[in-house]
């Protein structure tokens, strides 16, 4: 964080609490909103059958679903990554026609619902789908039930979290440094890679931790997509939600471990990459 | 000034918005003078469409009281059921599952069957990969897709292709009949099970009927609950769906008398 720019310093020093005043007007609503996040969880803790969660864990579909939600979530974040930052760099330091427009549209897949965004893939992706059926005709690929499906369902409701937060940060970020590069002959491609990303890395990293999060979580979208087939398309969104047709407490002790192992995998990533932040 | 305008304009904005979500007054009603009484009903969400004309039967009949529905799949009824939900009537698709909330205590009158459920091959509109029978599905390029066994759509295929002998390997297991239905109205997938009901609802998937069919039916029951606060208007409306006069309803949405 040394890299920081100058305003982020000064907000950090206007923010510091004054001495012998509490700030009862930010601590009290903060509480609340954490004990309103907080709660929920507590009452799965309570209704855990604790005696069965190992006996869960060593299931060979659970541990199926758990392994294909880790990979297909950690392949999207990377397309979303790859994909996704250049895009943010377009919405936020190009100017074209049309750039509310497509602003506004990185943000369509946050506001319909999954299951609508996963039929919208079965329309353009699917066997019958305005691109997908040319991919069956001319390589013989039909993309929905496959794993490649999930990933793409992940990556379409993912992507935008990474695209508007790198988007902010890259907005935040002071352009005189890029300038500066940019005058003392970098070019625009080492400037990008020099000044621009390392000043937005944090951005970048927030974003691809709440893509990854995202599309750990992801049910909707990928149960209409891709379908659902133990092994094969389905992850531990949909092995929860099809215990729970069974017995709810089968599915609390599924939605434990899925919570445990990313909180597990988030805290590892945090220490080791970001330090304090 | 400017921000406690913008304030009061968001706050006008949210109420408004929690006047269109609050529960209106359908018309035809009394005066408004008598207070009108709401039976709430849990059913199957395959009774959507029966149910809801039912229930406008029902309102005309007795205007003092309000029917209101929640439609969802019978098992995630009987959970929000046995989670203290507020109903006075539970309808399930399969006998299973209201056999479960009976078992639970859920239940205060004896369930009663009142309609029965049966499978059919639901095919795209050109059926593309030309099925005829059940056998058909064996095939290893035709693409089928099943309930999962966890729902009872699914638990009734299961059933259907083991009486039959057919050993199926679906590309997926769907989460309810409707879901399967979507992907065969899609053509994504060649042929799936569903019940004679949901096809006869669907405008675009073709039908084909099977000897097996028969062992694998699903009896509908309904019983009163014990957390009833309505138990008179509960116990009329079990009585309407098990009169004669609905049996016409149900037929003409595809679901066989018992």
């Amino acid at each position: 964080m040394t890299r920081a720019s100058p305003p982020s310093e000064a907000a950090g020093g206007r923010l510091r609490v004054r001495a012998g005043r509490f700030p009862w007007l930010l601590v009290v609503p903060a509480l609340i909103g954490l004990a309103f996040l907080v709660l929920p969880f507590a009452g799965l803790l309570a209704r855990a059958p604790w005696a069965t969660l190992g006996t869960r864990l060593l299931l060979p579909e659970v541990r199926g679903a758990l392994w294909l939600s880790l990979t297909t979530a950690t392949a999207a974040t990377a397309v979303a990554v790859v994909l996704g930052v250049p895009l943010a760099w377009l919405l936020a330091r190009a100017e074209f026609p049309g750039r509310r427009v497509a602003r506004a549209l990185v943000t369509v897949p946050l506001v319909i619902p999954p299951v609508v965004g996963g039929v919208a893939l079965l329309l353009a992706l699917g066997r019958r789908g305005i691109l997908g059926r040319h991919l069956d005709e001319w390589f013989g690929l039909t993309l929905p039930f496959t794993p490649v499906a999930v990933v793409i369902a992940q990556v379409f409701v993912a992507m935008p979290f990474l695209v508007i937060s790198v988007e902010g940060a890259l907005r935040g970020a002071d352009r005189r440094y890029e300038e500066a590069a940019a005058t003392l002959g970098a070019s625009r491609a080492v400037v990008f890679r020099r000044v621009t990303l390392p000043m937005v890395g944090p951005g970048v990293l927030a974003g691809a931790v709440l893509a990854w999060a995202r599309a750990l979580g992801e049910f909707g979208a990928t149960i209409t997509f891709a379908g659902n087939f133990p092994g094969r398309t389905q992850t531990m969104p949909l092995a929860i939600y099809l215990a729970m047709q069974e017995s709810p407490e089968s599915a609390i002790v599924l939605s434990l471990v899925l919570l445990g192992v990313s909180l597990l995998i988030l805290v590892a990533l945090r220490d080791r990459w970001v330090g304090a932040v | 000034m400017d921000r406690r305008r913008a304030a009061a304009a968001a706050a006008g904005l949210l109420l408004a918005a929690l006047a269109a979500c609050a529960p209106v007054e359908e018309g035809g009603g009394p005066g408004g003078a008598q207070a009108q009484r709401t039976l709430t009903v849990f059913a199957a969400a395959s009774l959507t469409e029966v149910f809801e004309e039912l229930g406008e039967r029902f309102e005309r009949d007795r205007p003092d009281i309000r029917v209101e529905f929640n439609f969802a799949g019978s098992s995630d009824l009987a959970n929000q059921i046995g989670e203290g939900a507020p109903a006075d009537v539970f309808a399930s698709a399969d006998s299973r599952t209201m056999r479960a909330a009976a078992d639970g205590g859920r239940t205060a009158t004896d369930p009663a069957v009142f309609v029965r459920n049966t499978l059919r091959i639901a095919v795209p509109p050109d059926n593309p990969a030309g099925i005829e029978s059940l056998s058909d599905l064996s095939d290893p390029g035709v693409k089928v897709a099943l309930c999962a066994e966890e729902v009872p759509c699914g638990a009734a295929a299961a059933e259907a292709l083991g009486a039959a002998g057919v050993n199926v390997t679906p590309v997926s297991r769907e989460r309810d009949v409707k879901a399967a239905l979507t992907k065969t109205e899609l053509g994504e997938v060649d042929a799936a099970l569903v019940y004679r009901t949901d096809v006869r609802a669907s405008g675009e998937a073709e039908g084909i009927a099977f000897p097996e069919a028969k062992q694998a039916a699903n009896d509908y029951s309904i019983a009163v609950l014990t957390g009833a606060e309505q138990t008179g208007p509960a116990r009329a409306w079990m009585e309407l769906v098990l009169s004669d006069e609905s049996a016409e309803v149900f037929d003409d949405a595809g679901f066989t008398a018992v």
